[in-house]
């Protein structure tokens, strides 16, 4: 349609909750239309609006990756194995080098005058209030994984770095411990233990979610290009990312979300269902699980056909609540003086053991590094289109510094809390002379420590429905963020869509559980990611790019 | 009989609205009802407009381009969502209320199954306001 400056000003205009003028900005110059190669039609009623390359592709190697894994069982645990266990010892070094680049390349922005660039433009006005802001980054980065691992994880690396260092044949450790362990020391094991887990948990994690998150703001926002993953590689492919090399980035992004998810949605209902059975008995099993995560799923559609304000947004709500909750609970029942100095500390030693945890060559912790920190880089690399994508969508009108430390520091400091809570209540445990949560399994070991504080029935409950909800949550954002990517950055997609995504998340994270387990959800998240790690580097080069290309506000 | 016209407009799908803006514009010639065009965009750069102000000035362009020769210049009014597709009902009564409009004039598609699940914009919206509000239905070949 045409625009008629001279007229259109005439006609009185009510704008309602649209932002003031935004001031410079530097928008991309470029013939694409938004959904210009989308397939538009209304086949039984139903509408869609679909991105042809990227939907059709991402949607049957799903479809065929989820049918291979349920008819051939045995051969696809073979193949997750055989994958995570190369991915583990060859990759590992490239994992832990990028996620490095991540943070350093953070940092550096924060400090530098290209922090001064607001996103939507020199004048924009954020769309929320800082408070919800914090809130909702957070509630987006990591879920799930808190309650899987809050335990879990602080208690293994104390258990390992107490056992200390073994060597097998050929001069390779095959202890689990990080670094040099801490044979026979409790307190020094502790110590070595959070430092190991925060480093899974703090800035690492959410420097990839910045990167993806300010690289999409920046390139949709100011650059005006659509929301959608190729677009942040506009300063290296130019017009091409509107053909191929641009359907595939967006197709790599959206299994990389999806296995991510379903990574994730896997351990929800691992944890879920022990959780079920080690308080009311309910069987375990294969059976439970199906119908669990069938339950969940149906359950989240609803969510997401209720839309963000009613769905997602309240069910977040009530999750921060319920996750403060049981934190001030294990805070106050628990070792209370131990937990706020051990908050201290453990951010000391955090610090003082990055060097040496983050390094990415000549680890002699083989086990650590590779079975431990490769899986989570992945995971979290795997997560980030998502997560990123979430965050954008809510962080216009921040300027670049402030996106940073918000986004990087805030969830950190609340990671080192939890973990000090949770993980610091466990280990006084085992030191007190406890072995139940270490002997338990992994998805149990939360439910095991929570039996040795009082009001059991009560905290292990909310740990459940913290858990399901959790899941739903993901797996609604998750659906409006691959829908998003599979709409060629249309936001504004039917909704019968996002419901497919919804019930294909489902389908996986089954799919995962029945055909390798625990064992198959870590080897999917360093596969998917893997790919994805490569793409974000190069990402990098296009955030200073466009960053660069921004004009500069002067100093305030 | 009626004062104010309300069209919500998605600039996108013009070509399904033509049949309900023809509509809007005789009833507002034929009652001297002003008309208000309502449309609702996004922060993140859409089909339309790139920036939330590119779609005002669409908007505003659009309803000038659409005044009936009643003597009434149309208004044009734009509300920002996050999430368009779920928000547009109620962003839609809201807006009935704000523009002080008492009729509605909204295309709708023709009634299917899917409707008991996800029912069309126009019949919530109808359910919600006190305003009258004409759906206006494709032909049906």
């Amino acid at each position: 349609m045409d625009i008629k400056p001279e007229t259109a000003s005439e006609i009185p205009l009510e704008s309602v909750g649209v932002p003031a003028p935004e001031g410079a900005a530097n928008l991309i110059d470029t013939d694409y239309q938004i959904g210009q190669d989308n397939y538009q039609a209304r086949p039984l009623g139903v509408s869609i609006d679909i991105h042809g390359a990227v939907f059709a592709v991402s949607s049957l190697v799903i479809l065929g990756f989820v049918v291979l894994t349920l008819a051939l069982p045995e051969q696809a645990t073979d193949v997750f194995d055989g994958t995570k266990n190369w991915i583990n010892s060859h990759a590992t070094w490239f994992y832990l080098l990028a996620a490095n680049v991540f943070v350093v390349l953070c940092l550096g922005l924060i400090l530098s005058p290209l922090g001064r660039i607001r996103i939507g433009g020199a004048n924009a006005t954020p769309d929320f209030s800082r408070l919800s802001w914090f809130a909702m980054l957070f509630a987006a980065g990591m879920g799930i994984g808190l309650m899987f691992y809050g335990v879990s994880e602080p208690l293994s690396h104390y258990g390992t770095a107490l056992g200390g260092t073994s060597v097998g044949e050929g001069g390779v450790r095959t202890d689990w411990a990080p670094l040099g362990a801490a044979a026979g020391d409790p307190q020094a094991a502790a110590n070595l233990a959070m430092a190991a887990t925060l480093l899974h948990w703090s800035l690492h994690p959410w420097a990839m979610y910045a990167i993806v998150a300010l690289a999409l703001s920046i390139f949709s926002y100011n650059k005006g290009l659509p929301m959608t993953v190729r677009s942040i590689f506009y300063p290296i492919l130019g017009e091409r990312i509107w053909g191929w090399p641009g359907h595939l980035v967006d197709i790599l992004a959206v299994f990389a979300t999806l296995f991510g998810l379903a990574t994730s949605l896997g351990y929800g209902a691992q944890q879920a269902t022990s959780g079920l059975n080690h308080l009311f008995g309910i069987g375990g099993g294969d059976t439970t699980l199906v119908l669990l995560i069938a339950g969940i799923t149906a359950v989240a559609i609803v969510s997401i056909v209720a839309g963000v304000d009613k769905g997602v947004k309240r069910l977040s709500e009530i999750n921060m609540i319920l996750a403060f909750l049981l934190l001030m609970f294990v805070v106050f029942v628990g070792p209370t003086l131990l937990i706020v100095t051990g908050f201290f500390n453990n951010i000391a030693n955090y610090l003082g053991e990055l060097p040496f945890l983050s390094n990415p060559f000549g680890r002699e912790d083989v086990n650590y590094s590779q079975g431990w920190t490769t899986f989570y880089w992945g995971w979290w690399i795997s997560w980030s289109p998502f997560v990123g994508m979430f965050i954008a969508r809510v962080s216009r009108g921040r300027s670049v510094r402030e996106f940073l430390i918000s986004v990087m520091l805030i969830p950190t400091t609340v990671s080192i809390f939890w973990f000090t809570a949770f993980g610091t209540t466990a280990i006084k445990q085992v030191q007190e002379g406890f072995e139940g949560a270490v002997t338990a399994e992994l998805p149990l070991q939360l439910f095991v420590m929570l039996g040795e504080l009082p009001l059991t029935d009560i905290t292990s409950f909310i740990g459940i429905v913290l858990v399901i909800v959790f899941f739903i949550t993901s797996s609604d954002s998750g659906s409006l963020v691959i829908d998003t990517i599979t709409a060629g950055g249309k936001i504004d997609a039917p909704k019968p869509q996002r419901v497919f995504w919804g019930v294909i998340e489902g389908a996986i994270a089954i799919a995962l559980l029945l055909g390798g387990g625990l064992a198959a959800l870590q080897a999917v998240a360093v596969s998917a990611g893997l790919p994805f790690t490569l793409l974000l580097l190069a990402g990098c080069y296009a955030i200073v790019m466009g960053l660069l290309s921004e004009p500069r506000p002067g100093k305030p | 009989m009626f004062n104010k016209i309300m069209v919500p407009v998605d600039l996108a799908h013009l070509g399904a609205l033509e049949k309900a803006l023809t509509v809007a514009a005789d009833l507002s010639r034929h009652y001297g009802a002003a008309l208000c065009y309502v449309g609702v965009t996004t922060s993140q750069p859409s089909a339309v407009a790139r920036t939330p102000e590119e779609y005002e000035h669409k908007l505003r362009a659009f309803a000038h381009e659409h005044a009936p020769d009643s003597g009434h210049e149309p208004t044009a009014r734009v509300y920002n969502s996050h999430d368009p597709v779920t928000d547009l009902d109620d962003i839609l009564v809201r807006a009935i209320d704000d523009v002080g409009a008492d009729l509605v004039v909204m295309a709708t598609h023709l009634p299917t199954h899917l409707d008991a699940i996800m029912p069309p914009n126009g019949a919530k919206i109808a359910k919600h306001t006190e305003a009258s509000v004409f759906l206006v239905r494709p032909d049906a070949s």
